[in-house]
């Protein structure tokens, strides 16, 4: 076992201290260590997306980056977007398009989509799914989740954003 | 599907991070945006004993208009060099090429230093360098060199980096006027590595070619230039015969592997279509920049 080392990591906003090994993944950090287990682990080599968080508003796969790496940084799992009776316009457009059925891939499809919103137009059904061709979900198709999305896009361009 | 224990150094500085290096020799690895390292740790395909983190590295993230050439810090991230203007203006192949690295998420985290220092097969930055004719700067603690794209992707996952060495800019030459561009990309998946991609730029003055660049990659352990292919080009308007060359031109230059994903044979065609697909949109390009 390696040094363990010192980190204080923002994530939903609140800061988190603790003693890492440098190999801890911060996927397993977020899970293990802060019990935000949100955030989901398939691949564990950056093929599916399960594991997209936010990092300082950026999307990336916690599971190719360290805790360690996140020291100072501001990290959004899943948990932050809403919650159950609270739900924000991405994730109450998934429930009302079906947009998941095992739910699996349903965190980092989320997160995902939140950054897409953020930094592409996704004018075209072709946009999002280029946009979502990173994160895998074995049952839906695709096509609901697409939808959703679509919605919310929608929903931006009638509040004049 | 854990990574191996190693040490973990935070480089505040460029010096601090060769010296790291220097000290620790082949045990090492550098990790920028880790969106290949990491996976091989996690595969334990790698074990290095130390990993020198250089993401904290202030001024080793900009792209600059500098003369005839752009300049891009090793640690650029692939979504800055997709949306940024300067290489929209300059270098739209490069922009173009971008798009098809991955996906946002991995674009966010994975810099050009690493991944033309990692020289997958099958990447476009690798190939977008020798297109463009990149020269890269590397840094040690010793010396200071510069490199050009030609020499420096040696074999698969090979580069003629040092083991004290780190990628610490890269130089692309501002193309001439009246050139156009292509890119041409297949995979499975959006994103996925190319089974076969393309890209080519053509300059054109009173009706004909005056220089030619065409290069491949996923069909090679390295990204490579089709100088043959090129060289047809020269002197010439492009018309469907002269393209049909080019093609056989660029097949008779590549030996692809056989892999799970697709055949040698397969991978052949696809270098073919794609190459005459990228020169024939480079020299529409070229004559609609002309026009």
């Amino acid at each position: 076992m390696s040094k363990t080392r010192e980190i204080a990591v923002t994530v939903n906003g609140s800061v988190h201290r603790a003693a890492v090994e440098p190999r801890l993944l911060l996927a397993d950090f977020l899970r293990h260590r802060l019990g935000l287990t949100g955030t989901h682990v398939g691949c564990e080599h950056g093929v599916c997306g399960a594991c997209t968080v936010l990092i300082d508003g950026d999307s990336a796969r916690s599971c190719l980056m360290f805790a360690v790496q996140a020291d100072g940084r501001s990290v959004e799992t899943v948990e932050n977007l809403g919650r159950i009776g609270q739900m924000n316009a991405l994730q109450q457009a998934f429930h009302a398009h079906h947009a998941l059925q095992c739910g699996f891939c349903t965190p980092g499809m989320l997160m995902t989509a939140t950054d897409l919103l953020r930094k592409y137009p996704l004018a075209t059904d072709e946009e999002i799914r280029v946009g979502l061709s990173g994160n895998l979900c074995r049952c839906t198709g695709y096509e609901h989740i697409v939808r959703a999305i679509r919605t919310v896009v929608a929903g931006q361009a009638g509040d004049g954003k | 599907m854990k990574p191996p224990a190693f040490d973990y150094i935070l480089a505040e500085s460029l010096d601090m991070a060769a010296a790291a290096l220097a000290e620790a020799g082949d045990e090492a690895k550098i990790i920028a945006g880790g969106q290949s390292l990491v996976p091989m740790l996690n595969f334990r395909l790698l074990r290095p004993s130390v990993l020198i983190d250089i993401n904290r590295i202030a001024n080793l993230a900009f792209i600059e208009e500098a003369g005839p050439a752009i300049r891009i810090g090793a640690l650029t991230r692939h979504f800055q060099l997709e949306t940024s203007p300067l290489v929209a203006r300059h270098l739209p192949v490069l922009s173009c090429a971008m798009t098809h690295v991955a996906h946002l998420a991995i674009r966010n985290r994975g810099t050009i230093g690493g991944s033309l220092s990692h020289a997958d097969p099958a990447a476009e930055l690798p190939m977008l360098a020798l297109l463009l004719d990149a020269e890269l700067s590397v840094t040690s603690a010793s010396r200071t060199r510069t490199i050009a794209a030609r020499d420096f992707f040696i074999g698969a996952m090979t580069v003629a980096l040092a083991a004290d060495e780190i990628v610490t800019e890269i130089r692309l030459p501002k193309p001439p006027q009246q050139t156009g561009w292509g890119f041409e990309e297949v995979a499975r998946r959006h994103g996925d590595f190319a089974l076969a991609a393309a890209a080519a730029t053509v300059t054109v003055s009173d009706g004909a070619i005056r220089e030619a660049r065409i290069a491949l990659t996923g069909v090679g352990p390295t990204a490579m230039r089709a100088s043959a292919a090129e060289a047809l080009l020269l002197g010439e308007a492009l018309g469907t015969s002269l393209t049909s060359r080019v093609i056989d031109a660029v097949r008779d230059r590549v030996q692809p592997e056989t892999d799970l994903h697709a055949s040698s044979d397969y991978r052949r065609h696809l270098a073919g279509v794609l190459a005459g697909r990228a020169v024939s949109a480079a020299w529409r390009r070229a004559n609609t920049a002309a026009a």
